[in-house]
């Protein structure tokens, strides 16, 4: 079960003809494949594209009506391989995942797909994760589209460009025999907006007809001499084919006046940021209507040179703005006119840094500094010349005062524990090697647990380590792999390669049951039933067979003393090969949400239940921290004392606390200190409880006045 | 580089129709994603367009994150024209600012996206300690009035309280809280029907999101009980017992906060009595020290008995009668404070003492937020080791042990393990019970000599250095704020006191010797281990003398 439900918003893609469809980036994305008659959609879960992948999950029922088949494919690559459907038959399909991570692990698949060629529409979405809120390395999907040679477009971030750009990417891809990328950026993901809905058409082609009537086509396959043909095929037919119809269905947009002296490029995706800077420099209106020329390209590649040629006419500079490095649209831009003797200036990254998002205020920045520079005229005076305002008192510099708060552990989280156990082994064997993987699991790079050297790619946390396998050293390395990553690639990448390799080193499988970083989805070690999915695969069974003899299955990962001393007995052991433990427990995300409904409502309606929860007693908590140092838990907090002989804060923890248990265990493992304590909470309690309850107080009680009838009490005031 | 674009300047002309642009800066779990989707529905709700945007992913767990929503009425309805909203806030162009935790205003004036000349700034006062500021030994809190003043600054209006204990005490969630804030504020223009319409579409926790989202509209109209500071509610005393309030209580000094000022004290007669006598010494103090030395005087004789209460007084009267009047009595006041504090030292007797007192069910159940009849079961983490066996042997018999490391390791191998106590049945708690009983031998025990010898060796060094360097005496004083922790945590603490102290021969005779002592004791609280410290160190041994 993902992390959000979109039951509800699936509803409104069965809209028809002329119906207002109001939402979000990616549910119009799906309404936009089901308008055009896709047969297949596959893909890979991870921001910005999780809930792509979590609204069709939830559509499956609508889907199914339809005859499209989904799936939630294995990794990226496999998504990718699957839209090797398209090739021999007019079937369209849609493969989704985050970029670049995701185009990195397709990059196989892509390069094989584009290399045959396609029949029915090949569509690729990804989601440009770069810039704010980004988890990943900073990369451009635009180099892989021109590596392998697929069109790649960057609609306006509207939902109804979106929608459009699916439409005309199927369209496309038939157009020129090429799979079509269309990158969509985070927020244009999440944005909510409106478009006027069309009805859902069933694919002309269903995968089941296809199964039922075979077909193949050896020019199409990648093998010599074919892919010698394909690659002149590349050239000679498809680009050709595919500017055609991006001249002639004027894929890319132009706006403002027709002429000017100065004109601005840029790629679709920066369209709304530019028009907001022009607005505040007083050169466009609500609309976007704007006195400077505007050349939108929501298809950048390729790039159309008569177009761009045609919008340099008559003007003494263009600005190209362009996202990220490197500068490939500035150079090709850069290159025609050189090529065609034009005395355009053409500008970019002078204005515009080379790397980094393009916020609101470096648009700004940008745009005026390249009005100032090549047409002044059109600022008004107090822009062009403003005069310094101060604003009375300076505002002081807070930025060594407000602490940062990068992303971390949730409540509850059950990998807390595993990390909590690592630092306290490394206490008692001293600094290991540590890899990281990709997954919630890196929060451990942090502090408070401050463990991990790399991350090198989903499921290669051990396959990072791989070097580090020698018989001269005394201490072996430590890497984590997360379920996620496992199933993903790890099971071969990581742990096969282990295996084989003889590799000494101690791998730590975190199995919490959903790939939980991307939100939830179901994997194959899943444990909760799932309808539509094949679930319920235990990763220590598919490690044994793999060939690992050292193995250690953990099902409670909160047993900080167990996890402690398995991962000691892992470092220690004189057995050589991989030393796996799988450390299993469910994300407590997921768990609190399938969980607290029920037990409210089972609270509310009279039922006995127990519920866990902890607290710090604060008299004698001495305020030193030491457990928060091992734990980093939101609910685990600091608060001061009303107390003149207490200097320092004592621990204190809220309400949002789940009772996981770490504290307890924590203070237990580590010997930290009693003042942690446990209140399982007995809501409706029944008879027995009562009685027990009765007999319990009053011989406690008891006890409590014969000792304070005889000693002074201080109440607090 | 664009600094003197006044995003304000001219809205009629610049172009952006009166586009309204809110963002909303919350801690990842807060819900800001739910006030996000309430507040583009309430503007469309107004025949507002509006647009929201957020950046969901692994970045949101528990981190800071952003929600950005434009708005803007419906002008040009018909013609198919759709105004262009950007997708992220820009510094100096946002309007309306919802910080759901007071760092995160300070996060979004350090990013920018506050100005003087247009934002409401609308923050909830509470804080959520970043794991930074959480984990130093010390206090390692950032300062709230630091931001504060900053946002007063930096906003053409600020409106902070804290939004958070009024959507707890509603049984709801801070996003109500917020948007009755934003709508309590005026600063859209929208009437408050229209949200409370929109909170009750929502179909969930309806009943309490409205009740919530009703106290922070009082809230930002200033109806509210501006953050008041959260009372203690008064457990009541023993029972049928005599309650007197020493005299000298009364006698508030500023220096010292009103708690502790009221003690109720209940008790057979002749310990009252003896009670009175101990306050009556008290109140013969300068009036300067009294309050500390109250406190401290409950502190000791609540963890032993009044004769501990006299012994402390005692060792107080060594600091006084050197102590000078022109210095504020400075040394007799940290003298009271920390005196205290050593002698009450956190062994085994008092934890068990503390957890069996009849108070703390009491405590636990409002802790934990129990109402009505649901029963409370209660486990604690004990983990001894043979260090703490020793230490609550007599004192001979500890050392002996203590000396033959083997068997000290074999009692350890035997006793050194978790051990978790249901102080909820009967055996748990008479277990705990007995424990707490053993204070009345608590004198002769082998924790008792040592922690005795390390105060008086403490104590007599400050005393000894005060002739020369008054400061610097009270400084040797405060350092005993390094002790705290139990088993390895203590003993680091203790290498910290010593390692700070040890630095005093190359400090006597300088005339910023306290000033230095100060700065080593606060490196000493920034880390664990104490890595500042000895860096501070390195820097004092290199100090010209």
């Amino acid at each position: 079960m993902a992390e959000r439900s979109f039951a509800k918003e699936v509803e409104k893609l069965r809209l028809g003809d002329g119906e207002e469809f109001a939402g979000e980036g990616i549910l119009a994305i799906t309404k936009a494949l089901l308008q055009c008659g896709v047969g297949y959609v596959g893909g890979y879960q991870g921001a910005p594209i999780s809930h792509l992948m979590d609204v069709l999950a939830d559509a499956q029922d609508i889907l199914g009506e339809l005859g499209v088949h989904f799936e939630a494919s294995a990794s990226e690559a496999t998504a990718t391989a699957m839209l090797a459907a398209s090739v021999h038959y007019p079937i369209r399909g849609a493969a989704t995942f985050k970029s670049t991570v995701g185009t990195n692990v397709a990059s196989d698949a892509l390069a094989n797909l584009a290399s045959g060629g396609v029949t029915g529409g090949a569509l690729l979405i990804v989601g440009e994760d770069y810039g704010e809120g980004s988890s990943i390395m900073q990369e451009r999907s635009h180099a892989f589209a021109m590596k392998s040679q697929v069109w790649l477009l960057d609609p306006r971030p509207n939902l109804p460009s979106i929608v459009k750009a699916v439409e005309d990417g199927f369209e496309l891809s038939e157009a020129s025999n090429t799979p079509v990328m269309m990158e969509v950026r985070i927020r244009c993901c999440h944005v909510h907006g409106k478009f006027i809905a069309k009805d859902n058409r069933r694919p002309a082609m269903t995968v089941a007809d296809a199964l039922e009537q075979p077909r193949r086509d050896t020019g199409r396959i990648v093998l010599p001499p074919a892919s010698f043909l394909h690659e002149k095929e590349k050239i000679s037919k498809r680009w050709p084919a595919a500017v055609d119809f991006i001249k002639s269905r004027r894929i890319n947009e132009f706006f403002g006046r027709d002429h000017g002296a100065v004109g601005i490029v840029l790629q679709g995706g920066m369209y709304n940021a530019v028009i907001r800077a022009l607005q505040r420099l007083g050169l466009a209106d609500a609309y976007g209507e704007t006195d400077i020329p505007l050349y939108v390209l929501n298809a950048v590649y390729p790039l159309i040179d008569d177009e761009f040629l045609g919008f340099c006419e008559g003007k003494d500079a263009v600005l190209v703005v362009e996202e990220g490095q490197p500068n490939y649209i500035e150079q090709a831009f850069a290159s025609m006119l050189h090529k065609a003797g034009r005395g355009t200036r053409l500008v970019g990254k002078e204005h515009l840094p080379m790397a980094g998002e393009y916020t609101g205020q470096v648009m700004l920045d940008g745009l005026s500094s390249f009005l100032r520079a090549e047409a002044p005229m059109l600022l008004s005076a107090e822009i062009r010349a403003p005069n310094k305002t101060t604003h009375g008192e300076e505002i002081p510099d807070i930025s060594r005062v407000v602490p940062g708060r990068p992303p971390g552990f949730c409540i509850g989280c059950p990998e807390r524990p595993i990390f909590a156990a690592t630092k306290l082994v490394e206490q008692e064997l001293g600094k290991h090697h540590i890899a990281s993987d990709i997954g919630c699991h890196l929060f451990s790079i942090m502090p408070p647990f401050e463990l991990g050297a790399t991350t090198m790619g989903y499921g290669l946390g051990p396959a990072s380590a791989s070097a580090f396998n020698s018989p001269d050293a005394k201490r072996r390395s430590i890497s984590f792999v997360g379920d996620g990553g496992f199933w993903h690639n790890g099971l071969t990448s990581s742990i096969g390669n282990a295996v084989f390799n003889k590799n000494d080193g101690v791998i730590v499988i975190v199995d919490n049951f959903y790939s939980a970083a991307t939100g939830g989805q179901d994997i194959l070690s899943s444990r909760a039933g799932n309808k539509t999915k094949s679930t319920k695969h235990p990763i220590s069974k598919a490690v044994e067979g793999m060939g690992v003899k050292w193995l250690r299955h953990i099902d409670r990962t909160y047993d900080v003393g167990k996890m402690q001393d398995t991962l000691r007995e892992a470092l220690t052991t004189d057995e050589k090969g991989p030393k796996v433990i799988v450390a299993s427990s469910e994300c407590m995300l997921n768990k609190q949400r399938r969980e607290k409904p029920l037990v409210d409502q089972a609270i509310k309606g009279g039922t006995r239940v127990v519920k866990p929860k902890f607290g710090v007693d604060e008299d004698i908590c001495t305020g030193d921290h030491a457990c928060m140092r091992l734990s980093g838990c939101p609910s685990l907090s600091v608060k001061s004392l009303d107390d003149p002989l207490r200097d320092d804060p004592v621990a204190h923890i809220d309400q949002n606390c789940v009772g996981c248990g770490n504290c307890g265990e924590v203070a237990d493992a580590a010997i930290l200190c009693p003042s942690f304590y446990r209140a399982d909470v007995v809501h409706n309690p029944g008879r027995w409880d009562r009685f027990l309850e009765g007999v319990r107080s009053s011989l406690i009680g008891f006890l409590q006045r014969r000792r304070e009838n005889r000693r002074l009490t201080f109440a607090d005031a | 580089m664009l600094d003197a674009v006044l995003p304000s300047h001219s809205v009629e002309q610049s172009g952006d129709g009166g586009v309204i642009k809110l963002a909303i800066l919350a801690v990842g779990g807060q819900g800001g994603g739910v006030l996000a989707d309430w507040i583009v529905d309430v503007a469309e709700r107004n025949g507002y367009l509006a647009q929201s945007t957020s950046v969901a992913g692994v970045a949101q767990r528990t981190g800071a994150t952003i929600y950005y929503i434009e708005m803007c009425p419906e002008l040009d309805s018909g013609a198919g024209r759709l105004p262009v909203f950007a997708l992220s806030p820009s510094q100096g162009d946002v309007d309306i600012l919802i910080a759901a935790e007071l760092m995160e205003a300070g996060r979004a004036i350090m990013r920018g996206f506050v100005t003087p000349e247009k934002t409401t700034l609308i923050a909830s006062s509470h804080r959520i300690a970043a794991v930074s500021e959480k984990i130093e030994p010390g206090d390692g809190r950032a300062s709230s009035a630091k931001v504060r003043e900053t946002a007063e600054l930096a906003s053409k209006r600020f409106i902070a309280f804290d939004m958070e204990k009024i959507a707890v005490e509603n049984g709801s969630m801070i996003s109500a809280s917020l948007l009755g804030a934003l709508a309590g504020s005026g600063a859209l223009p929208f009437p408050r029907e229209s949200y409370e319409q929109t909170i009750g579409a929502g179909g969930r926790g309806v009943k309490a999101s409205l009740a919530a989202f009703g106290g922070g509209f009082d809230g930002a109209r200033g109806n509210a009980p501006h953050a008041a500071r959260p009372a203690r509610s008064a457990d009541a005393g023993g029972q049928g017992e005599t309650h007197l309030t020493p005299s000298s209580a009364t006698a508030v000094d500023s220096v010292v906060p009103e708690s502790g000022s009221t003690p109720h004290v209940g008790g057979p007669r002749k310990l009252l009595a003896g009670w009175q006598e101990l306050t009556d010494r008290v109140d013969e103090l300068p009036p300067a020290v009294r309050d500390m030395a109250l406190l401290g005087l409950r502190k000791v004789v609540d963890f032993q008995d009044a004769r501990y209460g006299l012994e402390y007084l005692g060792r107080l009267d060594r600091a006084v009668a050197v102590d000078a009047p022109e210095q504020g009595y400075a040394l007799s006041i940290a003298a009271a404070k920390h005196l205290a504090n050593a002698l009450c030292y956190d062994d085994m007797i008092r934890v068990a003492d503390l957890k069996t007192r009849s108070t703390r069910g009491a405590r636990v159940r409002r802790e934990v937020g129990v109402k009505d009849d649901a029963i409370v079961q209660t486990t604690e983490y004990f983990h001894p080791r043979v260090e703490e066996f020793c230490g609550s042997l007599p004192a001979a018999l500890g050392r002996y042990i203590e000396n033959r490391p083997r068997l000290a390791a074999f009692i350890d191998r035997r006793i050194n393990r978790g051990r978790r106590i249901r102080t909820d049945s009967f055996s748990g708690f008479a277990a705990l019970w007995c424990i707490g009983g053993m204070r009345r031998w608590r004198r002769a025990l082998l924790r008792h000599k040592v922690e005795q010898a390390h105060l008086d060796r403490w104590y007599d060094l400050a005393l000894a250095t005060m002739p020369q360097d008054y400061a610097l005496a009270v400084e040797i004083l405060n350092t005993r704020r390094l002790i705290k922790g139990y088993s390895d945590t203590h003993v680091r603490a203790q290498s910290k006191f010593d390692r700070v102290l040890s630095a005093l021969p190359m400090l006597k005779g300088r005339p910023d010797a306290a000033d230095w002592l100060r700065r080593l004791r606060d490196a000493a609280l920034k880390d664990e281990k104490g890595d500042m410290l000895d860096g501070a160190l390195k820097t004092v041994a290199t100090l010209e003398s």
